[in-house]
């Protein structure tokens, strides 16, 4: 009897490597040899590698001013981006909950810019943000002062508000997703205690909501990478610094043939995202726990 | 009809008799929160849509129109401000015509975008349903690690990767051909973490059942999983397609010639030369994703819903 059931056991394994084998195998040519190649170049120097040279390549790279501009601006657009988008698609989530008529609609046009293609709305943002555009000419019909959108550190808001419109709608649906599971007992118990509605937000929803609020960070994450498309149409290959991202930084030595460089900014950021997702890991089974 | 009473309002009628809580009287509605509910979600609405009103609006001026318009916008020197104008003076089919008639340019480059976008999707689409269902239900050898590692590879940005994939292509033989912006992008980690999410919340007893019944592997996925997660796969199909509509960057790496340039590439490029045309072509570029959406926005929440529930 034990026998049969090692036996099925190492069958069902074995159809779980099948399943996954065209998934494993493409990741691993398509994603992992690739990274393989770039932590060889990261410490070789000329052409397909041909000298080791330690970490000098990491010296240069982080000592170089563009790779610390390009850093800084991509922690600071994920840390204010995601925090942003992540609070207010919880906010909207919750006043959804309160089941206003029309939400299901809501919900529908929340999600129409993620599918969105730029080149739609790239023409929008700059008639309405260009020096000369639309959002200048109302702040001058107001007496306010004008400002540049596009070129100035204003950019950065510009780019940080194209990302909240993008990916808030994918947020909104997860949350809500897990606020609608949270069982209607637990508030109608919390509130025969005496639990005010804060206390109810912070003790009940909350920790319910850990999971989802784990994704949405993680999504959160991938679509600000894709925000580069947006900071690429608003201020091309050398953008103003505030919006020169890490990606910016990739694009631009790929350019020079500097792989190298590339490698090693490549590899930093890598770290940096396994940092925050085992953080993020940590954080999540920690709440699960208690 | 029998009442039913919830264990909590025995508990709470019991409180209530012995004087321990307060009796609740039904509260007057205050319809005040409502209202200002509502008025916030119009407004959130109608910021969200505004950018794709104002494209559609605007692809109905004439060239000319346009230029008259927002010359001073696009060149930057204008003493005078554009002005926000939605509604065209004349309605013209002009920039239509210009787009579509005129010349054969943004047709060709649209079927051809759209042929490499239901080829990655579609690739997208296989890969990650197998790979999904064996993540959420079959026991593999380091699976937490595997998937982790998937997370952190979905979170990077698609510049990491093109170097090293131009080699690889470039070994294969791929560079210059279709293959080439179709491969890296169907092996791309998100589809196979979202099925794996949408697959989990699946309970094991309808498998189990199902295997009961003398159901082999795949007919489980097709007659069982794929049903019930029809949401996520429609998903999936969605978002790898629009990610894939947008590509930018893969083509100018892995293709030289020019002439095999994508939609998006190309509109791009065609943008800096005669922004006249440009409402039109964020439409034309915005037309298979609206139709997809159209049809499948239920399917897209409930999908994104899907991933969610654990």
């Amino acid at each position: 009897m034990k026998g049969r059931r090692h036996l099925l056991e190492r069958r069902k394994k074995l159809a779980g490597m099948w399943l996954a084998a065209p998934a494993l195998l493409g990741t691993c040519l398509f994603f992992l040899l690739p990274f393989a190649i770039c932590v060889r170049y990261s410490f070789t120097f000329g052409v397909g590698g041909a000298f080791f040279v330690g970490f000098r390549n990491y010296k240069d790279v982080f000592s170089s001013y563009a790779f610390q501009l390009a850093a800084a601006n991509t922690l600071r657009f994920l840390a204010v981006g995601v925090t942003l988008n992540t609070a207010l698609s919880f906010f909207t989530a919750l006043l959804i909950k309160k089941g206003l008529a029309g939400s299901r609609l809501f919900r529908y046009i929340l999600l129409l810019p993620l599918v969105l293609p730029i080149a739609s709305v790239v023409m929008v943002v700059q008639v309405f943000f260009a020096n000369a555009g639309i959002l200048n000419h109302w702040l001058v019909s107001i007496g306010v002062p004008i400002a540049q959108w596009l070129e100035g550190p204003n950019a950065f808001y510009v780019l940080l508000g194209l990302y909240l419109w993008k990916s808030f709608g994918y947020s909104v649906v997860l949350l809500l997703s897990g606020l609608n599971v949270i069982p209607e007992e637990y508030y109608q118990t919390a509130a025969i205690e005496g639990a005010g509605s804060i206390q109810k937000l912070v003790s009940i929803t909350l920790p319910m909501m850990v999971p989802h609020l784990f994704l949405t960070v993680v999504m959160g994450i991938v679509n600000a990478f894709k925000s580069y498309r947006e900071a690429f149409l608003i201020g091309g290959k050398h953008p103003h610094d505030s919006i020169y991202m890490v990606q910016h930084f990739l694009n631009n030595n790929f350019e020079n043939l500097n792989y190298q460089k590339l490698s090693v900014a490549s590899i930093m950021l890598f770290l940096v995202l396994l940092v925050i997702l085992c953080g993020l890991y940590i954080f999540q089974n920690r709440y699960r726990e208690e | 009809m029998k009442k039913h009473y919830s264990n909590k309002q025995v508990i709470f009628s019991r409180k209530l008799a012995q004087g321990r809580a307060k009796p609740q009287f039904p509260q007057k509605t205050n319809y005040l929160p409502q209202v200002l509910a509502a008025a916030f979600f119009l407004l959130l609405g109608a910021l969200v849509l505004l950018p794709a009103i104002y494209t559609l609006c605007n692809s109905f001026m004439s060239p000319s129109e346009i230029r008259q318009y927002y010359a001073a916008a696009i060149s930057q020197d204008g003493e005078a401000a554009s002005a926000f104008h939605l509604i065209p003076d004349t309605f013209s089919l002009e920039g239509y015509y210009m787009v579509f008639l005129r010349s054969t340019d943004y047709l060709m480059k649209f079927w051809y975008s759209l042929f490499l976008c239901i080829a990655i999707s579609a690739g997208q689409i296989f890969v990650s349903v197998l790979g999904g269902f064996a993540f959420a239900k079959y026991p593999i050898p380091l699976k937490k690690g595997i998937f982790f590692l998937l997370m952190v590879l979905m979170m990077m940005p698609v510049q990491v990767t093109l170097v090293p994939n131009y080699i690889i292509l470039d070994g294969l033989g791929l560079i210059d051909s279709w293959l080439a912006l179709i491969l890296p992008m169907t092996f791309l980690p998100f589809g196979t973490i979202f099925m794996a999410q949408v697959f989990q919340g699946i309970p094991d007893e309808i498998l189990d059942a199902a295997k009961l019944d003398g159901a082999g592997t795949l007919q489980i996925l097709f007659r069982v999983m794929a049903p019930i997660g029809k949401g996520g796969i429609i998903s999936v199909f969605l978002l790898s397609f629009v990610d894939a509509w947008n590509m930018v960057e893969q083509p100018i790496t892995f293709l030289r010639d020019i002439l095999r340039y994508p939609l998006s590439v190309f509109l791009a490029s065609v943008n800096q030369v005669n922004f006249e045309l440009s409402f039109v072509c964020g439409v034309l570029a915005a037309l298979p994703i609206l139709l997809l959406f159209f049809f499948f926005h239920e399917e897209l929440a409930q999908g994104i819903e899907l991933s969610g529930v654990k």
